[in-house]
């Protein structure tokens, strides 16, 4: 019965989508409609040729497939999001990469949400997807709820992936950074997330554990508040249900405000929270030593998650933005200094006793090098926000060298000592194909971001002393173009440094592809049985 | 991966007692220092929401103690330049254009502010350097082949009414005729007359071609860039006599500007800069090498 249900939806869908992609009125929406009309097809067929068969699964055992496909989407999606990241950052030293025979589709201003969105809602995001569905399997010792839910979030992740990516190359854009995607994509996003957050909820609902894990926390914080964050900010009216034109809801320095409110707490929940709780799972794990602090878990997770939602307008210092808003936007930034670092002190002591594995275990020297550069990007963040900082940083590529300190050395790092922690489990492998190919990785990828960072701090600040600089009757002694003349070898650097993560990541990739290939299985124990 | 476990050193505090997926809680206190640095910045930013404006109330926010506001710093620094400036401004306003450079004073004063308001409006098309962009029509302010004159009253003058523009009735103007595109010249005359203007300017051209194109040039060129291709500043006429160009010089180029023509656009200045800026980046560019 439940097929049938599922075959008419899927139909359904298919044949709105091919109707969709008749009208359409621009050419973004109808590669966008004919995408999911061959998605909800393949779907159809997928399901059409299961009808009746019995979904033989043990209840008592963890749903592990969506996880494995979560990390393989997770290293594709990170490999395309740097790949981009690189090509981009070239472009900006050597503007000629702009081809003239690609005039509209290789564009700079084209690719740019390409890159962003990428490395963080298909790499970050599945990262996420996949170690929260790891991680409240394990500590609640239940499996997933709902399912094949878990695998429509999957899936339908991957979609908006696809949807958002291609839209953008074809010029649909909402113009709002990091929340690119069109009003439909919007919609599918919003089903997906709450899918999301039922699979998640539903499996603590059913949990054996007494209490739920402080990593759950951190996720469902996250989750919760993804939610709220896109639906009030995407709010727009769609010009025409046949096209990728919409109105948005509000104007002005409002939606200036709304859009940055929810742009800095995708940082904060999405980057900050949400990581911290593959930290809290994944470090204890690795290290196989207890969590520092019950207290400071609690104390910081309620001030971070109280404190982060107020400090977007600091990203809207000296603009039409009152006054007032701006203050209050500084004042939490830099009260969330503590907050934030209450998850490094726990990530880091929580290591005390196993300090002697930083030499014997890449994997933890990638994670601590993460929580290091977690620390010092929540430090520079509030710093930035001081007005007095922020008049020379705003709008420099110091602002760009410390989102990618964070979103490299933090996002990155844990990511990929979670991708190793997790494949040989997932794939019972006896261990990773190479430890010295994740030392390879781990100099690759820190000498990258260093070389990021530091190229971006010099250019930034250069770049602001040049701006503001001004001679004796006031007049401006520098040009736009002089500074922009002053930047190139720093671009190059910084160009090089992703070159160097990039080709870490592609490391990982073949060492984590041979570990499933070449490693012997291991015999282990996968059913949810609950710790005593 | 690891699969030697490290010996756990004995443990100071006692765990929560609870554990999941083999991950246990330690009950430490929470960092003295921690805690101190959270206190104090709290209590700072009590403090400074009450001396800023900060607390938003049903019609306004709280003004804050120190009355602070960003955008009457800006008004101030604004003020205070102008203020500082404007003696010198309308002592540059009053002064002959010629004598400018006379004053060791103004002269220093309109260079910066031309070269401010150079960087600022005029860089977009004639380079950060001024050396134009040649090939592309944007004129190379550095030497003295003027298309409309160098001297501080022409730049002046080009500076405040543009060239071809729409928007001032008193911008400079004349048009080249499209002598292809017309029909005012068929093919091989045109072919003639570029090999003369390729030979006029010192390049290499079918001397047989040149000859019979020295005709054509006479009869419709010479009126405005002059029978030995001199150019007239009067009408904007470029010299065609020398080896600088502004739309190229090669024999594709100039065939293409024959049988097109140009219309190279300038806006007119006056409604977006002051006289007294006016006057100071016709000063500055005046200065840059070829002002006469």
């Amino acid at each position: 019965m439940w097929d049938y249900v599922k075959l008419a939806v899927l139909g359904l869908i298919a044949l709105c989508a091919a109707i969709a992609a008749n009208y359409a009125r621009d050419l973004a929406y109808m590669v966008n409609a004919i995408t999911v009309m061959l998605a909800a097809g393949l779907a159809f067929l997928w399901v059409l040729r299961r009808v009746g068969e019995p979904n033989p699964h043990n209840p008592n055992e963890y749903m592990d497939g969506v996880v494995r496909a979560g990390a393989i989407a997770t290293a594709f999606w990170g490999v395309v999001g740097f790949l981009v990241g690189v090509v981009i950052a070239t472009q900006l030293a050597f503007p000629q990469l702009n081809f003239e025979w690609l005039q509209g589709y290789d564009n700079f201003g084209r690719l740019r949400p390409l890159h962003t969105s990428a490395v963080i809602f298909a790499f970050g995001g599945n990262a996420l997807i996949m170690s929260s569905f790891y991680i409240v399997q394990r500590t609640s010792a239940a499996r997933l709820f709902g399912g094949n839910l878990g695998w429509f979030v999957f899936w339908g992740w991957q979609l908006v992936i696809v949807l958002a990516a291609t839209g953008y190359v074809l010029g649909a854009s909402q113009g709002k950074e990091y929340a690119e995607p069109v009003w439909y994509v919007d919609i599918l996003i919003t089903v997906v997330w709450v899918a999301f957050l039922i699979t998640f909820m539903g499996t603590l609902f059913k949990r054996k554990e007494p209490h739920i894990y402080v990593a759950n926390w951190f996720l469902l914080s996250m989750i919760l508040t993804v939610a709220m964050l896109h639906l009030v900010n995407n709010a727009a009216i769609p010009v025409s249900i046949f096209g990728s034109a919409q109105v948005q809801l509000y104007s002005g320095v409002q939606d200036a405000m709304v859009q940055w409110w929810y742009g800095h707490n995708a940082v904060g929940f999405f980057l900050t929270a949400g990581f911290l709780g593959m930290m809290y799972y994944f470090v204890p794990k690795q290290a196989e030593r207890p969590v520092y602090s019950y207290k400071l878990s609690i104390i910081h997770f309620w001030a971070l998650i109280f404190l982060y939602i107020w400090a977007g307008p600091h990203h809207l210092h000296f603009t039409a933005l009152p006054d007032w808003a701006s203050t209050l936007g500084m004042v939490f930034s830099v009260i969330l200094w503590m907050p934030s670092w209450g998850g490094m002190i726990n990530g880091l002591m929580t290591l005390s006793g196993a300090w002697d594995k930083l030499r014997t275990d890449p994997i933890i020297r990638m994670m601590v090098v993460s929580i290091g550069f977690y620390g010092m990007s929540t430090f520079e963040g509030p710093m930035m926000s001081i007005k007095a900082v922020n008049s020379l940083s705003h709008y420099t590529d110091w602002t760009i060298g410390h989102v990618h300190s964070g979103a490299l050395g933090w996002n990155g790092m844990i990511t990929f000592g979670v991708l190793y922690f997790l494949v040989p489990r997932l794939w019972n492998r006896e261990g990773l194909y190479s430890l010295k190919l994740v030392s390879w990785h781990f100099w690759l990828a820190t000498i990258g971001i260093v070389l990021y960072a530091s190229a971006m701090w010099v250019s930034g600040i250069m770049e602001g002393l040049m701006w503001r600089e001004v001679d004796a009757n006031g007049f401006l002694v520098n040009a736009f173009a002089d500074t922009v003349v002053a930047k190139f070898p720093m671009y190059v650097v910084r160009a090089l440094g992703g070159l160097l993560f990039l080709s870490g990541a592609l490391i990982m990739c073949y060492n984590l592809w041979m570990t499933v290939r070449a490693q012997p299985a291991r015999a282990t124990q996968h059913s949810a049985v609950p710790a005593e | 991966m690891c699969a030697k476990r490290v010996k756990q050193s004995p443990r100071q505090v006692e765990t929560t007692g609870h554990q999941w997926d083999g991950i246990e809680e330690l009950n430490n206190p929470l960092p003295r220092w921690w805690v101190w640095v959270f206190y104090a910045t709290i209590v700072w930013g009590v403090g400074y929401s009450v001396a800023y404006p900060a607390w938003p109330l049903i019609s306004a926010a709280t003004p804050g103690l120190l009355g602070a506001s960003t955008r009457a710093d800006v008004a101030t620094d604004i003020a205070n330049v102008d203020a500082a400036n404007s003696a010198i401004k309308e002592k540059l306003i009053a002064a002959d254009l010629t004598a400018i450079g006379a004053d060791v004073e103004l002269a220093a004063y309109a260079e910066r502010a031309g070269a401010a308001v150079f960087r600022t409006n005029c860089s977009t098309c004639h380079g950060s350097g001024a050396a134009g962009f040649e090939g592309k029509g944007y004129p190379n302010l550095l030497e003295d082949d003027w298309l409309w004159g160098g001297t501080m009253e022409d730049i002046h003058l080009t500076v405040t009414h543009g060239i071809r523009n729409t928007t001032d009735p008193d911008a400079r103007y004349s048009e080249m005729p499209k002598f292809g595109a017309d029909e005012l010249l068929d093919k091989d005359q045109i072919a003639q007359v570029v090999e003369h203007v390729l030979q006029i300017s010192g390049q290499e051209h079918d001397a047989a071609l040149a000859t019979e194109g020295a005709t054509i040039f006479a009869d419709n060129c010479a009126a405005c860039h002059m029978e030995d291709g001199s150019g007239d500043r009067t009408q904007g006429a470029p010299k065609l006599s020398d080896k600088i160009w502004l739309y190229g010089g090669s024999r594709e180029a100039i065939t293409h500007t024959v049988t097109f023509s140009r219309f190279g656009v300038m806006p007119n200045w006056n409604t977006r800069l002051s006289e007294d800026e006016i006057r100071a980046v016709a000063f500055y560019v005046h200065g840059l090498g070829g002002g006469e």
